[in-house]
């Protein structure tokens, strides 16, 4: 860059060392700014993987569940995460069933069919979903669950909450990718006399196939880190469950909020970082595999 | 495998903008058509309603006739759909589907609209290759992107992909404007060839390229800025090139305007 | 980034973006596919529609029963009773809950911005993308892990810093001791957290903006003899500055409606504890305050108090994402 060659017979405006004095003040500050955000990443990275990796090794953790256990204090066996992992991935995998079909369609509705006022409505609607705070939606589903019909609180009530909060991510990034496909090709498939819904499933979502995937995933990564509708929809189990329609189920959240009232007791603090462990780097290679999946079709192209 | 095509009375708007007003005009079955005219005299606009691709964009809409021997593409029990089917198009920029191989971009019309007979396929990949001149470069990578083949092969390809569903009518909107000089000539080769089976009406900016490839030539042109656009005549190509009624017209060829 | 904000921003410039997609065939409405598929299309649309809509009534509906048999003011009160006689007010909620998001964008929107301008201005281009990555890496990081490392971690190391800024600052009432709470549990640290929380989400919005700005503007300038930063300052920042607001008006949503790291860092006051005006005490926000009291949820009017501090977050965080929105919007006029 020639920007910082000042030539000392112009004058624009003050001093022309004062400007250059001014220049490298903000570019030290923005690279400031940009490596202070990075203790945070580094701390909680550091913090958990020292605390919690190991336990990962433990022979137990991935095939046990925490039946068995003993009140803190009294329990010498760090036992295993396998029934908070398997409620994790279960009610995620369910969260995504149910909110991604909707969220494509709506996103295919917002691109390839909406027009006018109905489609400003959707789309203000799709932004209002997406600040509803996590808790919000939690309560909505108990309102209506609980409070209106009465029934009994079932894992699957709190993958309806987390759909609600997964529809925006992935109808906003499904947009985008199809706003990118060119309307030559729908041009190409119209003329060769192809319906308009042919056209879109079969020309339209194959093009842009690897971006839906890639925002499925950062928004499935998303909602297996989400705490808030769990504490209210789906309470913690030391058992393994894998049934979604009834009971409690555990997760990896759930089992850390648990183990974090009794964090002095040290068989619960390897419970609580390992736990913490294993929900971070879940959530970091979901996401990391996303991006991948967005980058490798980028490079393709 | 080859129908006429007579437009009447066509105005065509986008919204409540009449883009071109009082089209009349008849095209042989079996010939090449030449649009030429100014930049945005909507002759690329006409011949977007002669498969009602125009409708296609947020607010086409047309009113009028074109008749396909006798048959109203404009018929409320008309579906555009067929009416595609039935009148085929090739676009200014090659535009091969990116997720599909060179095979399947061929068959993509059939495969699409419901035919999944593999020998049937295969048959018309071939033959439409063939047609298109496209074959002998092609028969050896038919399963590779099509994405992968130059510009002039592409288009050569989009080609293929439009007379693959055999189509009555081919429309082509200004299909070497993309291209570099000798591609065009494949493809300027490729249509003499393909008036011995379709209608063929072609838009180009280039009169040499009307002059060389058409029968019979139309020349649009705006009245004024803001105004709709118009047919001024349409007549052989040789009587327009060499002879025209119009003064306009041969302000135009002669390179006065436009 | 709309993958992290989930928020679509407006074309990337005024007339140079994609045309407006195709509308195809409004003439075959016949087709049974189509109809079947387009009408799938507009259900979801309209689901979403009616979900929102949902939300409210549910929320509201449940909460005025509740609200009809409080004997405290809500809007003023400060007592959280919740059995019979019911006495909920929801002011130490509300304050606790936008004093403590304030803090969060006081810290993060400048830092976002810097950030913003370095991913996207003074990055070199190697280290861009990585760069803009790992900042993307922060907002995957659960809030539960950012609860457990914030309350646990970074709050014992923070209390000294905050003992000494109220030993100095403590003639302000914002910054006034609290009898009670000692450790670094309190409202300013748990808005620290928040920054860091949504630094990521201003972050991507703003550095989307920012590229967005026009290179005839960034080359305008620099013909001019400007340097960098001038450069920056008269091209750059004024031509995002509507993205920046939204972006945080985007990322004090987010903060107004945090759960799980807020109720894990904050300490709780006892019922009726006095009125402060101090960010160094404890206390609630709404969303922390329903999470932490769900186990006590017996259905019915108790829970209807809940219910009614939700639907207050509700509204808080509808309208501040409503302005996003509006702001973004007029953005959009103003760039075709």
């Amino acid at each position: 860059m020639s920007s910082t060659t000042a030539r000392p017979e112009v004058t624009f405006g003050s001093k022309s060392s004062g400007r250059a004095i001014r220049n490298t003040v903000a570019t030290v500050l923005v690279w400031a700014a940009f490596l202070i955000a990075l203790i945070p990443l580094g701390w909680i990275m550091w913090t958990v993987l020292t605390k919690g990796l190991h336990v990962l090794f433990t022979g137990t953790w991935w095939q046990k569940d925490q039946s068995g256990a003993l009140p803190p204090g009294f329990d010498h066996n760090v036992r295993g995460a396998r029934h908070a992992l398997v409620g994790t991935l279960e009610m995620s995998v369910v969260t995504s069933v149910i909110a991604i079909p909707i969220a494509i369609m709506t996103a295919i509705y917002l691109v390839e069919y909406g027009r006018g006022k109905v489609a400003r409505l959707v789309s203000f609607m799709v932004d209002i979903l997406s600040g509803i705070p996590s808790i919000v939606a939690a309560l909505f589903i108990y309102a209506i669950w609980v409070t209106t019909f009465g029934l009994k609180l079932i894992p699957v009530c709190a993958s309806i909450a987390l759909a609600m909060l997964m529809i925006p991510v992935v109808t906003r990034s499904t947009e985008e990718m199809l706003k990118l496909v060119p309307n030559e090709l729908r041009e190409a498939s119209y003329a060769l006399g192809v319906p308009k819904w042919k056209t879109i499933t079969r020309v339209v979502l194959p093009t842009s196939l690897s971006g839906i995937v890639t925002g499925a995933l950062l928004g499935f990564a998303r909602v297996a880190g989400e705490t808030a509708p769990l504490i209210l929809l789906a309470a913690y189990t030391q058992y393994l469950n894998e049934n979604i329609f009834s009971g409690n189920m555990a997760a990896l959240p759930t089992m850390i909020s648990t183990e974090f009232s009794n964090i002095g007791d040290a068989v619960s603090s390897e419970r609580l970082w390992g736990a913490a462990c294993t929900l971070i780097l879940l959530v970091l290679v979901i996401n990391l595999l996303g991006r991948l999946v967005g980058r490798l079709a980028k490079v393709k192209k | 495998m080859a129908k006429r095509i007579d437009v009447q009375d066509l105005d065509i708007f986008y919204g409540d903008f009449k883009a071109v007003e009082g089209v009349n005009l008849s095209v042989e079955p079996r010939s090449v058509t030449a649009f030429i005219g100014p930049s945005g005299c909507g002759k690329s606009t006409v011949l977007r309603t002669l498969n009602r691709m125009h409708e296609v964009i947020p607010g086409g809409r047309v009113q009028g006739k074109v008749l396909l021997d006798d048959e109203d593409l404009y018929a409320a029990s008309m579906d555009p759909v067929v009416v595609r089917r039935t009148v085929g198009m090739v676009f200014q920029r090659p535009n091969p589907f990116p997720t599909m191989s060179i095979a399947d971009n061929v068959a993509a019309g059939l495969r699409l609209n419901g035919v999944k007979d593999k020998k049937t396929l295969n048959e018309v990949v071939e033959k439409s290759l063939k047609g298109a001149n496209l074959w002998n470069e092609v028969k050896d990578r038919l399963d590779k992107p099509g994405a992968g083949l130059s510009g002039g092969q592409q288009q050569r390809l989009c080609i293929a992909r439009a007379i693959a569903v055999q189509p009555q009518v081919l429309l082509m909107d200004e299909p070497c404007s993309a291209l570099d000089p000798i591609s065009t000539l494949a493809i300027e080769d490729l249509i003499h060839e393909l008036k011995d089976s379709f209608t063929v009406v072609i838009v180009t900016h280039n009169m040499q390229q009307a002059a060389r490839v058409s029968d019979q030539t139309a020349f649009f042109n705006l009245k004024a800025t803001g105004q709709p656009g118009h047919l001024i005549e349409i007549d052989d190509t040789k009587t327009i090139f060499n002879n025209p009624t119009e003064k306009a017209t041969e302000d135009y060829i002669s390179g006065r305007f436009g | 980034m709309s993958s992290i904000t989930g928020v679509a921003l407006p074309e990337e410039t005024p007339s140079g973006g994609q045309p407006k997609p195709l509308d195809a065939d409004r003439a075959s409405t016949g087709r049974l596919g189509d109809r079947i598929f387009g009408g799938a299309a507009l259900g979801s649309g309209l689901l979403i529609v009616v979900i929102v809509t949902l939300v409210a009534i549910f929320l509201l509906a449940q909460a005025v029963p509740a609200l009809s048999k409080d004997h405290a003011n809500f809007l003023t009160s400060t007592s959280w009773v919740t059995s019979q006689p019911m006495a909920f007010g929801i002011a130490q909620l509300l304050w606790t809950t936008v004093a403590s998001s304030v803090v969060a964008l006081l810290f993060a929107v400048p830092f976002a911005v810097a950030i913003a301008l370095f991913l996207t201005q003074y990055a070199p281009a190697w280290l861009a993308r990585p760069a803009a990555g790992l900042i993307d890496l922060l907002a995957a990081v659960p809030s539960i892990v950012f609860g457990l490392w914030g309350g646990f971690i970074v709050a014992p190391k923070w209390a000294p810093i905050q003992h000494f800024l109220s030993d100095t600052l403590g003639w302000i009432p914002l910054f006034k001791p609290t009898a009670g709470i000692t450790g670094g549990n309190t409202i300013f640290f748990v808005g620290i957290i928040l920054a860091i929380m949504i630094l990521p989400i201003i972050t991507a919005l703003s550095r989307e903006v920012f590229a967005q700005t026009p290179t005839t503007h960034k080359e305008g300038a620099l013909a001019l003899g400007a340097t960098k930063w001038e450069m920056v300052r008269t091209a750059v920042l004024p031509f995002g500055r509507p993205g920046v607001i939204s972006a945080s008006m985007l990322g004090l949503g987010r903060a107004l409606g945090e759960t799980i790291a807020v109720m894990m860092i904050i300490s709780g006051l006892p019922n009726g504890a006095k009125w402060t005006w101090s960010l160094f005490n404890g206390g609630a926000t709404f969303a922390s305050k329903i999470a932490s009291d769900a186990s006590e949820f017996s259905g019915g009017l108790s829970t209807g108090a809940y219910i009614a501090a939700g639907l207050v977050l509700f509204i808080l965080t509808f309208v501040v994402n409503a302005i996003a929105r509006i702001i973004i919007e007029r953005r959009k006029d103003f760039s075709e």
